[in-house]
């Protein structure tokens, strides 16, 4: 679905972002894409979406560049960035002026998905709260069938049962042709519905990796005792929250919060487990 | 359905499973939950349910008729008993075990205290 080979990205020439960054992601998955504030998430995937050009590399999304903006694979697309702009209509005229660039757009399941986040249809969209537009864009989004879905912290300004709502919907959203990426921050709003992390440090990919193989390299777990086979701990109330490499083939569930700070970390401890 | 914090999802989503089939609620030959329909309702990636799937699959306990779904197995009750006991014995009582030892508790009160539990809990 998608390649990457050597990006080279920078908003000036002097201070590049990526550095040969290189990554492939596949259909039938969601991919959390995380990453410290400014390590560039919404620039990768702005780069995914054609929005910004590459110093140097090759970028291939569905066979195209999307550096090229060609109609056939923007139609492929859904975008639903962090900070978004809707104007002075209501929701029908919006979908009226959208949808048509979307072949596969699915009229029934868009008023669907605005019944399910509870919008009021008949209202101007610039009136609505940030929550309720957000809800709006990602319903069109999901409604476009686009083959590659790329979010940008979608839970942010949604109310505690929208946040469910958004959950079921994703996991009903992914089919096997699908490819989803969300970058996040709120990783406890998502951390089950992510089965492969992605996560970007100094420039580059410093870890990629499914939540079963993390879980089968790396044990997480609470220990009262920190030993030289702990790779990164912090203190909690009944010792400490441990990330430590897995001999036994313990099953833990991953603590992708402690998993984010350990790359941060412990980068060359983790790599060789990964390499 | 909550998660714990410590066991891995798709371990959690087995015990659910295997609790429903315990309980009664799905029986043998009848249809369990869809992969889509059981991520939905639990509000977790598709793949971490058809993992579950295929691990309880492997055990026997439901199984895969190609093209309609999945179906708790002929047998799977006495599966299902034979998982949760593995389970137990490698998880659960090593724990028990520890604080008998280091609370000195005796064999014979632990049988009066087991009799007495089972008495008052199932023979009401």
């Amino acid at each position: 679905m998608i390649k990457i080979n050597n990006l080279n990205f920078g908003y000036s020439k002097h201070q590049l972002l990526f550095k040969n960054l290189s990554m492939q992601l596949s259909n039938g998955h969601i991919y959390g894409l995380l990453g410290k504030n400014g390590a560039g998430k919404s620039t990768l995937l702005k780069n995914l979406a054609g929005l910004v050009y590459a110093e140097s590399g090759t970028l291939d999304v569905l066979g195209f560049n999307p550096a090229k903006r060609q109609p056939a694979l923007l139609e492929q697309i859904c975008f639903i960035p962090e900070e978004f702009y809707l104007p002075s209509v209501k929701i029908d005229a919006y979908v009226k002026a959208n949808a048509a660039f979307y072949p596969n757009f699915d009229h029934p399941y868009f008023t669907a998905l605005l019944a399910e986040f509870d919008i009021p249809v008949g209202q101007k969209l610039i009136n609505m709260s940030y929550g309720q537009k957000k809800k709006v864009i990602i319903a069109f989004g999901l409604a476009t069938n686009a083959k590659l879905i790329i979010m940008d912290e979608p839970t942010n300004g949604l109310d505690i049962p929208s946040k469910a709502q958004f959950r079921k919907i994703m996991a009903s959203a992914l089919t096997e042709d699908r490819c989803i990426i969300i970058s996040t921050h709120q990783v406890r709003d998502l951390d089950n519905l992510i089965d492969t992390v992605i996560m970007l440090d100094e420039n580059s990919v410093a870890l990629k990796a499914s939540v079963e193989e993390i879980t089968n390299k790396l044990v997480f777990k609470r220990v009262k005792e920190i030993d030289d086979k702990v790779i990164y701990a912090e203190p909690s109330l009944a010792g400490y929250n441990a990330v430590m490499p897995n001999f036994h083939q313990e099953d833990s569930k991953l603590d992708l919060e402690l998993l984010f700070n350990a790359v941060l970390a412990e980068k060359n401890k983790l790599k060789p487990i990964f390499n | 359905m909550e998660f714990r914090d410590n066991k891995a999802i798709y371990l959690q989503i087995a015990a659910y499973v295997c609790e429903h089939i315990l309980l009664g609620k799905w029986k043998v030959d009848e249809k369990v939950s869809s992969v889509r329909e059981m991520a939905v309702a639990l509000e977790v990636n598709p793949n971490t349910v058809m993992r579950t799937y295929e691990l309880l699959q492997s055990k026997n306990i439901i199984s895969n008729k190609r093209g309609i779904g999945f179906f708790v197995a002929e047998n799977a009750l006495v599966n299902v008993k034979d998982y949760l006991k593995t389970q137990f014995i490698e998880e659960e009582l090593p724990v028990v075990f520890r604080n008998v030892y280091l609370l000195n508790i005796g064999f014979d009160e632990l049988e009066t205290r087991y009799n007495t539990f089972v008495k008052e809990t199932f023979n009401p």
